[in-house]
């Protein structure tokens, strides 16, 4: 097995999808599955979006203000947003995502304490937000101040590390559509974040699938929040441009 | 937070018409059977029961076991007879009960 594995990767040409080509991992799942996604009321992220729409004109923190007492209706003032996050932050100096930015927001406009990453509350607020841009094309802003770090993440994305020693390209652009243990290896477009997975039997954020990776691969992952996984994030979304956003989607 | 229950109901059906009906609801429903970071079992957190009436008559019942995955999500069928109101009612351990209510215009 593992000399058929080395095989593989070693003939692997490390070239780029083409725009044309690439396609959402929705694509590749079962019926079923899908008109899981397809229905909001079958799909069991829907009832964190729920949760993030009551948090969303819930007064919060010591400032005693709500996300709509500032930002009006999400429907409106939202779309779109989540479509073009991780955004650079003036205030970092570099790009932050969304869970990032929601909790930039709560510490400096609502003086409350910032939410856990994966906690119930971040993941419900952030499905909501998601859910304003669906249907809408990922947009992340590739200028002077992020191209940096989109570079960063891409060699982040294409370098060999961990036990086994694999990258995310060797899978998911070179041997994306092959089999891995008998599930077709998604091409690994972001589109549908936070997203329900039927594994996890709860929804997750992207960071959460990374560091998933990451463990497959025997790698150190990286922590929730830290620079690289932003940077990655960051590839991703753009390697994704254009692409529909599904949030928040189902996975097997 | 408390628990959330999405339900799909037609608003609008013929006499005699078999309708279908989709419920979902969130929780973690946690076997009892995996043991936590510190090793100590996890408590068994499952919901036990769950009921549909039609105009308080019993249509849909149904026992949940550690097996189902979390957020349970039950569909089924009935018949169409005659407007009014179907109740739903989920039990679970640790006094868990969430009831909740759809409206359907039979014509």
């Amino acid at each position: 097995m593992v000399i058929i594995g080395f095989a593989i990767f070693a003939t692997a040409r490390a070239a780029e999808i083409l725009l044309s080509e690439r396609r959402s991992g929705y694509e590749l799942m079962s019926r079923d599955s899908k008109a899981m996604q397809d229905d909001d009321t079958s799909n069991p992220a829907s009832l964190s979006v729920l949760d993030g729409e009551s948090m969303w004109s819930a007064k919060t923190g010591s400032a005693g203000k709500s996300c709509a007492d500032c930002h009006g209706d999400a429907e409106a003032s939202m779309r779109g947003v989540a479509a073009r996050y991780p955004a650079f932050s003036a205030a970092r100096g570099r790009p932050i995502d969304i869970e990032q930015r929601i909790n930039l927001c709560r510490t400096e406009k609502q003086n409350a304490t910032p939410l856990a990453f994966e906690s119930r509350e971040l993941l419900a607020i952030t499905a909501y937000l998601g859910k304003q841009s669906r249907g809408q094309p990922v947009a992340v802003a590739a200028d002077e101040k992020t191209k940096p770090f989109i570079e960063t993440g891409r060699q982040i994305y294409a370098r060999r590390q961990g036990q086994l020693n694999l990258s995310c390209q060797n899978c998911h652009d070179d041997n994306a559509g092959q089999k891995l243990a008998g599930v077709e290896l998604p091409q690994g477009h972001p589109t549908g974040y936070p997203l329900y997975r039927l594994e996890w039997q709860s929804i997750g954020s992207l960071q959460r699938r990374l560091r998933n990776c990451m463990i497959g691969m025997r790698a150190e992952p990286y922590a929730y929040g830290s620079d690289e996984n932003v940077d990655l994030e960051l590839f991703l979304m753009w390697r994704a441009r254009g692409m529909t956003v599904e949030t928040p989607a189902v996975r097997p | 937070m408390t628990a959330r229950a999405l339900i799909n109901v037609p608003k609008k059906a013929k006499r005699g018409d078999v309708i279908e009906i989709k419920t979902l609801i969130s929780h973690v429903m946690e076997t009892g059977f995996r043991t936590g970071t510190n090793g100590n079992m996890i408590p068994r957190d499952i919901i036990t029961s769950f009921a549909c009436t039609y105009n308080g008559e019993m249509i849909f019942e149904t026992q949940l076991f550690p097996a189902i995955a979390a957020n349970p999500f039950v569909t089924f069928y009935t018949v169409a007879t005659e407007s009014g109101t179907l109740a739903f009612r989920w039990i679970g351990d640790n006094g868990f009960e969430v009831t909740q209510e759809a409206k359907i215009a039979v014509e």
